[in-house]
């Protein structure tokens, strides 16, 4: 029996390497892909495209201005004479922001007035919007504690703001993390969405189904490539965002290794799900969207689970990826043992389980 | 013309046609798909924080500390949960209870009244970097409200060296959904381009049929020209309904005009089946082209076409990287065109660019199709 489920694992491998395109398409685009990404999903606002109107001439706004010049979240794109010019720079992406000193700036300031200055953000990215403006408060805040303080003013109350796990919060650290969940999960689908279609389309599953191959046992010649391909895939992604990312990595790897494979486990029941589903390559290609999409969004790598509505957070825990992408990140930040994160454990390991067992059962039950 | 070319398009058109409606997953691709992936990023992909889970440490219940405190329960940003001791409000932070403290020491009040600027301690976790700056923001937004107060109470205006008036231009209550639903619908235009089209060539050389199609007098254009005309039809369908759904579902306001969106939609639906032709024409085999496109269409749409994380922020190289993703345009005009309106100033330059990649990619389509038949 061993040397009979060794022979179809052999086989397998044989399916999916011989060929060589098939071979490079598994194996180098997640390199790629995580090089790319890693550094394309920021958040953090860097060089953000400013153009300053100032029309006073006094050394309280140059002084200001000049803050916003030297600050490294800001590229000072160019410099406006009116107030005319700037909805067409904006209109057309030129410029981020604008900021906007009035002509009685330092005369205000003087009199020991407020200098009224403007902003005005292009908000088509919301998101970057709102970057911009607290990065916008958080110089003029500071600009004024400063004056303040040359008068012997002091603020009744000032803030002490610290950040746990990610001092500097560098947005790459939470995303690199997320990229291994992500990544993993895509070659996993890769190499077993299509198995059982392929073979469907060509009809030599059914010749495999009529071998003394127990159905377990072709569960385990199918899953495991997905599995090796999958754990060594994520190995060497979390080699390249451990020396190359320099992402900190404060846990243990014995603490996140379990739950990698579990993982991958989970996913491949997923993908031998979809494929003995289908009954030609382009249903199991539709399939593998239909659940890479979703399970993207839901895990939260992107965008927060808690600023979902209810009724989709209720959906994100069917989400294996939702799971794994929440342990890893506190693995590698938190340095979380698992006894921080065994409610995330378990649930993932049913998942793999429901899905491993449905695959078998769909080998010789399918639907057409 | 050449004579009978009308004819043979038909044809062509007619058989493809068939094999759509016989396989229900191209159906499926173009209606199901679009509706699905637009309630899933349209509920699911939210950038604005509410209701963040901090922890509320006031050790004094002084009425300074109270009415900072206060200002916490009054916003829908914030869903304090009272704890008693800093100790109790880190291990809720460790075991990711809370997303933040806010930390009142004892002397808050005291300190305050003989004008010593007590600290108010913050600490959130920094885990997710984006939402961490975004809570540090609103707690900026109540302590500064906060200070205004306390001045107006004390009969005073708090005077501050400069006053900072802010306006967010196209998007003033900085929804992100009406950022994201225009760029979501560039993501799920280039997933059923690509998918719809990457494997129908590779099929027909599979099973052999493209050399039964060559040996026939129809012309390598008349062949491509049948697959396209049909999938492009589906492709526009699905796009309809995406559209009016981001409209009606999501209330995405449409400041640009609807025949400009329609027709650079239908520009890119072009690209993007080209794309899927492209895939299926170099690799020849639906196993390959299917790992393909599996690998090189929704990641990088996803994220390296501005839709959500922005171009600007990249390093130069990746930016240069993103000019070969045709997602990258459409999501430009789709966001301009949505929040803005008819820019041509945009509009253009990233059309000029998507007209660029379609006839790379229909080109070379045409061009590795013929060789063959040598």
């Amino acid at each position: 029996m061993g040397h009979r489920i060794l022979a179809l694992i052999i086989k397998e491998f044989l399916a999916l390497f011989r060929d060589k395109k098939s071979r490079m398409a598994v194996i180098v685009p997640p390199i790629f892909q995580l090089l790319v990404f890693g550094y394309a999903a920021t958040f953090d606002l860097e060089h953000a495209a400013l153009a300053i109107l100032n029309e006073d001439t006094g050394g309280f706004s140059r002084d200001l201005a000049g803050r916003f010049e030297r600050s490294s979240g800001f590229e000072v794109v160019g410099y406006l004479r009116s107030e005319a010019e700037i909805a067409p720079l904006i209109d057309r992406g030129g410029a981020l922001l604008a900021l906007h000193i009035g002509p009685q700036c330092s005369s205000d300031a003087a009199r020991g007035e407020s200098c009224n200055i403007q902003v005005l953000i292009d908000g088509r990215n919301s998101n970057t919007a709102m970057l911009a403006l607290n990065y916008v408060r958080s110089i003029v805040s500071d600009f004024n504690e400063e004056r303040a303080a040359l008068n012997g003013a002091k603020l009744p109350a000032r803030l002490n703001m610290r950040a746990w796990f990610n001092p500097n919060l560098e947005s790459r650290w939470f995303i690199v993390p997320g990229i291994i969940a992500l990544l993993a999960m895509i070659v996993t689908l890769v190499v077993t969405a299509l198995s059982v279609a392929r073979e469907r389309e060509a009809g030599t599953f059914d010749q495999l189904l009529v071998t003394p191959l127990r159905p377990w046992e072709i569960l385990i010649g199918k899953a495991m490539p997905g599995l090796l391909v999958g754990v060594g895939e994520a190995s060497l992604i979390i080699a390249v965002a451990v020396f190359w990312f320099k992402i900190p990595l404060v846990g243990q790897l014995s603490v996140l290794y379990p739950a990698l494979i579990i993982y991958v486990l989970s996913i491949i029941g997923v993908g031998l799900m979809i494929s003995s589903f289908s009954a030609t390559l382009q249903q199991a290609l539709l399939g593998a969207f239909l659940f890479i999409v979703p399970a993207v969004i839901l895990s939260g790598f992107s965008t927060p689970i808690a600023n979902m509505p209810a009724f989709m957070q209720a959906l994100t825990y069917l989400d294996p990826m939702r799971y794994f992408l929440t342990i890893v990140r506190r693995v590698f930040l938190e340095g979380a043992g698992i006894e921080y994160f065994w409610h995330d454990l378990w649930p993932m390991s049913i998942i793999a389980a429901v899905t491993l067992a449905m695959a078998t059962w769909l080998f010789r039950h399918r639907m057409y | 013309m050449k004579p009978g070319r009308l004819l043979r398009v038909k044809g062509m058109i007619r058989k493809e046609w068939l094999q759509v409606i016989r396989d229900p997953s191209s159906i499926a691709i173009a209606f199901f798909l679009p509706m699905l992936l637009l309630l899933i990023f349209g509920y699911g992909v939210s950038l604005d924080a509410k209701n963040v889970r901090i922890a509320l440490v006031v050790e004094q219940a002084d009425s300074q500390s109270l009415s900072f405190a206060g200002g916490f329960y009054q916003t829908p940003y914030f869903a304090p949960l009272a704890l008693n001791s800093i100790q109790e409000a880190e291990t809720a932070l460790r075991q990711s209870k809370v997303d933040g403290i806010v930390w009142l020491r004892h002397n808050f009040g005291r300190d305050y009244l003989r004008k010593d600027s007590p600290p108010i301690g913050v600490i959130v976790n920094g885990v997710d970097a984006n939402t961490a700056r975004l809570i540090e923001g609103y707690v900026q937004g109540i302590w500064f409200g906060w200070l205004e107060q306390q001045a107006e109470r004390a009969g005073k205006k708090l005077q501050s060296p400069v006053q900072l008036e802010q306006r967010i231009w196209y998007n003033p209550e900085v929804r992100s959904t009406d950022f994201l639903v225009p760029g979501v619908l560039a993501v799920i235009m280039t997933l059923i381009g690509a998918l719809l089209t990457a494997l129908v060539i590779a099929r027909e050389w599979e099973r052999g049929t493209m050399e039964a199609l060559l040996v026939t007098r129809i012309s390598v254009v008349e062949i491509l020209l049948g697959k396209l005309i049909p999938y492009f039809i589906l492709g526009m369908g699905g796009l309809a309904l995406s559209m009016a759904m981001a409209h009606s579902l999501f209330h995405v306001p449409l400041r640009g005009s609807l025949w400009l969106l329609l027709a650079t939609s239908a520009l890119f639906l072009w690209v993007a089946l080209g794309m899927g032709f492209f895939i299926s024409t170099i690799f020849k085999s639906q196993f390959v082209a299917a790992l393909v496109a599996m690998v090189s269409t929704f990641l990088p749409a996803f994220i390296l076409s501005g839709f959500i994380f922005d171009i600007q922020s990249m390093p130069p190289i990746i930016q240069g990287l993103t000019h070969l993703i045709a997602a990258r345009y459409y999501v430009s005009i789709l966001q301009t065109l949505f929040l803005v309106g008819d820019v041509w100033s945009v509009v253009l330059p990233n059309a000029a660019a998507l007209v660029g990649m379609g006839l790379f990619f229909h080109g070379m389509v045409y061009r590795k199709t013929r060789k063959n038949l040598e």
